[in-house]
């Protein structure tokens, strides 16, 4: 049996890979809040095209609804702390300033999709194109912002603090396991959770869902048997801009206290393919979205303690670089593997126009 | 129909885009500025613009430095209409064009002591590849598996800025130099031709803008281009491979964009530095847009993009509006574009086209069922 195991892990690549795995294993509980820190942006930007293309709405502009989410959670908290004062409350230290710029932020996201939402299904523009455009007037707009509010080297609302399980909480068997591991996080972070939870029941379960599942298919179809299409569309877009505002939020306002230029850096457009290697349902994109977070997570790690042996080596001989691509190098070779077989809903990206009353 | 109302029904939505959001540019300047120092100073407006006009085409030199911004637009304008041409949405032009520097910095390095006859177009050249083979990866993917392109090139738009991030902390960096940097390109450089920076750029940037007119109107592999854009179907029932015509247009989408980096990494700049950043890709974007994807409205917009790029630091150290105002512009520009529909019923233009209209396409392939049969 010795022998064996030694003859395989001397194959090289396969004895690199087990090692990987091993070393994947053994630092997974140290690494899993990094992972689901980093999933959460991902999957509330999923969540938001998975309800926006559900219903037949193609929404690239995802990316430039979460900069201006972030941006408006953490320039709204500059003004609303010397009107409402910032004294942390008792659970994430939420003053008031940081629960008003959080409800503002979200507001914000779904103002921005109501543009898309008017540019794609009323306008009936391109929604690719329409959804470009929004992410060009975003970053185009909070650097504009940023430039004019950094001026004055301002002092905003802080972050949201971390919720700390209490021990009751830790000793129940297994849900004190995932609050300790996992669920450490701010609110927003855990109300992922409960945002994934929901939605996947009410998409499959709910006469709403079922609605929107049929306007995504056959919006012509839906419309005879009484579903006003457009105003399904409408409301579903704009839903989904408050999720990705949330996401958007989450950065400039739980994983950091302040704002860059460009901070998103693209989780908007990995969440798209999250949702996509997810099937379109809310369950699986968050469980691609921890896939993708899972190579931050992993490259975090192999940078600070890195695995011994071979593997080590190998990996001590990549740049640190590589390991900044790496997410986006994940998504483009998971996206190419899934795509072709994973079927989107058959009306997406179809505009919709009403047949003329006779 | 007289052709004065021709050339309206071609212009008059661009200008009125233009116009339009030249009023919602005011409208952001007052507000915010109302909003950071609470006082409301509608003068500031004009001032912002005036200010730049006069660094955009106040005077000779200001021209030379629009004309210089022009380029890498017009090139990058170029790539991203090549490929609305084919119904491909190149977003990766910004990738392409940190490669495409790139790739003119390792060889013009390595050139740099080489005739300047050699040295210079080798570089160029060599640039123009790397960009090719960094759109080549986006266009196999979508006609092999059918990932959009939308995704994959923002995708490698952020690997391209790692990779670059590397290759100038790594094997070109200076030793000995406090941060990271590589050597100046010395001979590989593109040659001064008009006042302190106007680079040879300048000319063969138009002459681009000739072939790409020349090449989509003028050729068979234009018309297969153009056909596939317009009607893919159409083109594969024609017998035309569209797989081909995909890789084949994201190649050349990418050759143009690496042409871009190439000629500012070569003209202007001659160096690389870890951070070597650029928003040329957002831009290109816009460009072709505006443009409505002609070679002749290509040139137009870029040398508007180009001016107000180069007076908005005017603008910034005259006025005190943040030079990131030209963005705000330009997205709006395009918004108005895009809402052209409501546009032309507002404004009673019936006949008017917004050049959008041989762009539907993306949003059709953008599952990937055009994963191509």
């Amino acid at each position: 049996m010795a022998d064996l195991i030694n003859t395989v892990y001397g194959l090289p690549v396969i004895g690199l890979i087990v090692q990987f795995v091993g070393y994947s294993i053994a630092v997974l509980p140290d690494i899993a809040p990094i992972i689901f820190g980093a999933a959460v942006p991902i999957a509330f930007a999923a969540m938001c095209g998975v309800m926006c293309e559900r219903s037949g709405v193609v929404n690239i502009g995802i990316e430039g609804t979460m900069l201006v989410a972030a941006f408006v959670g953490w320039a709204a908290g500059i003004f609303l702390v010397p009107l409402v004062g910032s004294d942390p409350g008792p659970v994430f230290g939420a003053s008031p300033a940081l629960v008003i710029a959080l409800v503002l932020a979200i507001l914000s996201g779904v103002v921005v999709s109501a543009l898309h939402a008017w540019l794609s299904i009323s306008v009936r523009a391109d929604q690719i194109i329409s959804g470009t455009i929004i992410n060009i007037a975003a970053f185009g707009i909070t650097g504009y912002l940023n430039t004019l509010l950094a001026k004055s080297s301002p002092t905003g609302a802080g972050a949201f603090t971390d919720f700390v399980p209490p021990d009751w909480l830790i000793g129940l068997p297994v849900i004190g396991w995932i609050f300790e591991t996992f669920l450490a996080q701010g609110p927003l972070a855990i109300s992922l959770v409960a945002v994934v939870v929901v939605f996947q029941v009410f998409l499959f379960r709910s006469r709403w869902g079922l609605r929107t599942r049929s306007v995504g298919e056959h919006p012509r179809a839906a419309e005879t048997v009484g579903i006003d299409v457009i105003r399904l569309r409408y409301r579903n877009v704009l839903l989904g801009g408050g999720l990705a505002a949330m996401g958007g939020a989450y950065l400039s306002m739980e994983a950091t206290a302040s704002f860059q230029q460009g901070m998103t850096a693209g989780r908007g457009f990995i969440g798209l393919a999250a949702m996509i290697v997810g099937r379109w349902s809310p369950l699986g994109g968050f469980g691609a979205a921890l896939l993708f977070a899972s190579s931050v997570g992993l490259s975090q790690s192999i940078r600070i303690a890195p695995p011994s042996g071979d593997l080590g080596r190998l990996l001590a001989g990549l740049p640190g670089q590589f390991f900044d691509a790496l997410p986006y190098l994940v998504t483009i070779v998971v996206l190419a593997g899934v795509v072709g077989r994973s079927i989107p809903p058959a009306a997406d990206g179809q505009p919709y126009e009403r047949e003329a009353a006779s | 129909m007289s052709s004065v109302r021709r050339v309206w029904n071609l212009i008059s939505l661009p200008l009125i885009s233009i116009v339009l959001s030249v009023v919602v540019g005011s409208i952001v300047i007052i507000a915010s500025e109302w909003l950071v120092t609470n006082e409301l100073k509608p003068g500031l407006a004009f001032a912002a613009y005036a200010a730049l006009v006069q660094g955009g085409v106040g005077n000779f030199n200001s021209i030379v430095n629009t004309l210089v911004n022009t380029v890498p637009l017009l090139l990058g304008g170029l790539s991203v209409g090549l490929a609305f041409k084919a119904g491909l949405f190149n977003i990766g032009a910004q990738g392409q064009f940190l490669i495409g520097a790139l790739g003119a910095v390792i060889v013009g390095v390595e050139l740099r002591d080489a005739p300047g006859v050699i040295a210079m177009p080798v570089s160029l050249l060599a640039g123009m590849l790397a960009g090719a083979a960094w759109g080549f990866i986006p266009g196999f993917l979508k006609a092999t598996s059918g990932a959009h392109e939308v995704v994959t090139t923002i995708m490698l738009n952020f690997v391209a800025i790692a990779t670059l991030a590397w290759a100038v902390s790594g094997p070109l960096d200076v030793e000995g130099s406090p941060s990271p940097i590589t050597l100046a390109v010395g001979n590989a450089s593109l040659p001064i031709i008009l006042g302190r920076n106007g680079h040879l750029g300048l000319v063969y940037a138009p002459l681009m803008a000739l072939a790409y007119g020349w090449l989509l109107f003028r050729t068979t592999r234009g018309f297969e281009i153009r056909t596939a854009g317009a009607n893919p179907d159409a083109a594969r029932y024609a017998g035309m491979s569209p797989r081909r015509i995909i890789v084949g247009t994201m190649m050349g989408a990418g050759l143009l964009a690496g042409m871009a980096g190439a000629t500012e990494l070569l003209g202007v700049t001659r160096h690389m530095t870890a951070s070597y950043g650029t928003t040329v890709g957002f831009d290109a974007i816009a460009v072709a847009l505006l443009g409505r994807t002609s070679p002749i409205g290509i040139v137009l917009a870029a040398l508007l993009f180009g001016a107000m790029r180069s007076g908005a630091s005017a603008m910034q150290i005259q006025a005190g509006v943040p030079a990131e105002l030209v963005g705000v512009l330009q997205a709006t520009i395009l918004f108005f574009l895009v809402a052209s529909p409501v546009i032309r019923r507002v404004f009673r233009l019936k006949g008017a086209k917004s050049g959008l209209e041989d762009a539907g396409t993306f949003t059709k392939t953008y599952s990937g069922e055009a994963a191509i049969r």
